[in-house]
């Protein structure tokens, strides 16, 4: 028989720097990258004492791929694709960042019937994304089955974006100056039929999941935030909007025609998981109100700008800002007059969202740590990038 | 001498044969017990549920059994190999024993005895120790983690349970499970179920955290744990544990059922039926429950036991004492 190396559990350079060995009553444990509850190649580094966390550390680089010195050697259109890759769960309001950042820069008017069906798409994609995590998010307090009735919806959602983009995930739709494709002839009325059908569902979500007392127990009070530590740490989004402060980039600095409708931003007091919970699933209406607006708006006319072949913006810098599902997402492009970009930067709302896990855990047990990452509704790929 | 042994008026013979008897049992009704787990949670969750392996998917279990068998067993290599493999027979052995007192007919009667009730409460409780054994065998911190729950719960958990079934024997002035189903009738309005609903409520309650069912199923709390006391084992270690959860699920709907349903009685159908019928019905509310329920945090787990569940067990065995009294 082989004998054993106790050596051979002294963990990887990151375990190693997080703690020199384990004393006699704490407890390193390393969740992740492979764990059911980080949704993604997160790795969550904890110290525990029984099962309360002392410290916590994020360790991130398992998915890194370069986005942004992938656009240095791209040309500008030739690096849309990734953006659809960055956040897979919300891809339209990545491509909308950029392509908003490089129509800033280059000076392209986007004409009015592009704009409403940017809208309708991103929205109909932030409902996707939100319908994603709040099945997740149940399947991390250990409710096995609204993730089946969230994909259901989400379905529905894909079938439509499917039509008018060719793809249901990780969509490249947006060009420089509107959109890739005309939308169908039938969408509008899809996806009026699609807002009616979600409204009928959620409140069923409400009665089944959102009032039932234990999953009140798990969230309320768990993961509090106050408004200093959001603020200092950049959160931004949901997890903001939890914390009371009523501030979303489609109202602070509207873009794409977003100051055409009508809509309520909700915001929530308590600071706790589930007023973020609150303030996602209150979205789902408001995205469903804004879909039917922008629909009903839509107008004739051309769903592109003219812009020529070879993109050379002039000399500059310009960024865009968008509100996308976890946040605030701003895309920066430098521009030194050639075909491809000097630089992009890319800002992630998960990032910022994540560094908080550290603040809220202290001190949490295990299981409300779950509830309090899942709260947060990271996307990996996007914090990685 | 020799003759007596194979008679099957000898204690022994009677014993092993009614063993064999129960392993084929459970290993029928976990088969189908999976089954209707999976179709349950199938519609529940807007989905057929299995399908293709044999008619409408029945045997689906059979087949994944058989994966199971055929899989590598792997010891971690710095787990203690006896510990490791100890604790999934643990987990078995004990439950098989636990079927013997079940009076699934008047007649029909494995092991005459009249501690049935003490029997299959003791041996229930050796459960816990092989999940502990799994969390340290495995030699892994979620394992652990998930160990230390499982003790901590069935402790909580233990207490008022014993309490509600308690109350049910001072009742029925016996712990003898033939004697308390003969106690109760056939009807609904006979049942200790209806006449002491609280005593049945807390058991069920009981039953659910007994067993590790969700909503308190922390030990193998997956999306916290991994897999808790069970992360590390493949093949038929998992698959012994499997087994044992779902024929601690049959025991404690089989106990519910004698203890507050009235067990084998009703009209028409044989007693036996009428026991199955009951168990699969307390089976189906057990299903419902993990595919409906997000899981309860630990702390929250042991608050319900402490400060609910058991005085309110307290007090209904308190109860039933002085009714007993009053009566007797």
């Amino acid at each position: 028989m082989q004998a054993f190396d106790p050596n051979a559990l002294r963990g990887d350079q990151s375990s190693v720097r997080f703690e020199p060995g384990p004393t006699e009553d704490k407890l390193i444990l390393s969740m992740g990258p492979q764990h059911p509850s980080t949704h993604g190649v997160l790795r969550i580094m904890l110290e525990l004492d029984g099962e309360y966390i002392l410290r916590a550390e994020p360790i991130l680089g398992y998915i890194h791929r370069m986005h942004e010195w992938m656009a240095e050697q791209k040309t500008y259109m030739q690096f849309m694709p990734n953006m659809g890759r960055v956040d897979y769960l919300h891809a339209m309001a990545w491509n909308w960042a950029y392509a908003g950042a490089v129509e800033r820069l280059a000076g392209i008017e986007v004409p009015e019937r592009a704009d409403h069906i940017r809208v309708a798409v991103t929205e109909l994609n932030r409902i996707s994304s939100h319908l994603l995590w709040w099945g997740a998010y149940l399947l991390d307090l250990g409710a096995f089955t609204p993730i089946m009735y969230a994909f259901d919806d989400r379905e529905r959602i894909l079938d439509i974006l499917q039509d008018v983009t060719g793809s249901r995930l990780t969509y490249s739709y947006f060009t420089f100056g509107g959109v890739y494709g005309d939308v169908p002839e039938t969408f509008a009325a899809r996806c009026l039929e699609f807002t009616k059908y979600l409204r009928t569902r959620l409140p069923m979500y409400k009665d089944l999941v959102t009032d039932n007392v234990i999953l009140r127990g798990r969230c309320e009070g768990i993961g509090d935030l106050p408004v200093d530590i959001a603020r200092r740490y950049g959160a931004t989004g949901p997890v903001l909007r939890g914390s009371g402060i009523a501030t979303d980039t489609r109202k602070a600095e509207p873009y794409g025609g977003y100051d055409r409708y009508e809509f309520r931003i909700p915001v929530y007091t308590e600071c706790d998981a589930m007023a973020r919970y609150m303030v996602r699933l209150d979205e789902l209406e408001t995205s469903c109100d804004i879909i039917d607006q922008a629909v009903a708006s839509l107008p004739e006319g051309p769903f592109q700008a003219k812009v020529g072949k070879t993109l050379k913006p002039p000399k500059g810098e310009a960024c865009f800002a968008v509100e996308g599902a976890r946040g605030k997402i701003l895309v920066t492009v430098r521009s030194d007059g050639g075909p491809k970009p000097y630089r992009v930067k890319l800002r992630a709302p998960g990032f910022s969202n994540m560094s908080l896990f550290c603040e809220l855990a202290r001190g949490t047990l295990l299981a409300d740590a779950v509830s309090i990452l899942g709260s947060l509704d990271l996307v990996i790929p996007e914090i990685d990038r | 001498m020799n003759a007596d042994i194979l008679s099957l008026s000898y204690p022994l013979t009677r014993l092993v044969l009614w063993l064999v008897l129960i392993f084929a049992f459970i290993g029928l009704n976990a088969l189908i017990l999976v089954w209707v787990e999976r179709k349950v949670a199938g519609y529940v969750q807007l989905r057929p549920g299995p399908l293709h392996v044999g008619p409408i998917g029945l045997l689906q279990p059979l087949v994944d059994a058989i994966k199971l068998m055929a899989k590598q067993l792997v010891t971690p290599a710095a787990g203690d190999k006896v510990l490791f493999w100890a604790a999934p027979l643990l987990a078995f052995a004990p439950v098989t024993v636990c079927f013997l007192p079940l009076p699934f007919d008047a007649r029909f009667n494995p092991l005459p005895m009249n501690l049935g009730l003490v029997l299959i409460l003791s041996f229930s409780g050796l459960g816990v120790v092989s999940l502990c054994l799994a969390g340290w065998g495995s030699n892994n911190k979620w394992s652990l983690l998930g160990a230390a729950r499982a003790v901590s719960q069935a402790v909580a958990y233990e207490v008022p349970l014993l309490l509600a079934v308690m109350a049910v024997a001072i009742t029925a002035g016996s712990l003898d499970l033939y004697a308390i189903t003969a106690k109760q009738g056939g009807w609904p309005w006979q049942w200790y179920g209806v006449k002491n609903p609280l005593a049945f409520f807390i058991f069920l309650v009981c039953a659910v955290a007994e067993t590790n069912r969700a909503p308190f199923d922390l030990p193998e709390a997956e999306s916290e744990l991994t897999a808790g006391f069970h992360t590390e084992y493949s093949g038929m270690g998992f698959g012994l544990f499997f087994l044992a959860e779902y024929a601690n699920m049959i025991i404690v709907s089989g106990v519910a059922a004698a203890l507050f349903l009235g067990g084998w009685q009703g009209p028409f159908l044989p007693g036996v039926w009428w026991f199955l019928v009951k168990i699969y019905c307390i089976l189906f509310f057990i299903i419902w429950l993990r595919w409906t329920f997000p899981r309860v945090r630990f702390d929250q787990l042991l608050n319900i036991s402490w400060k609910w569940l058991t005085p309110l067990a307290l007090l209904d065995f308190a109860l039933a004492v002085v009714v007993a009294g009053l009566g007797g």
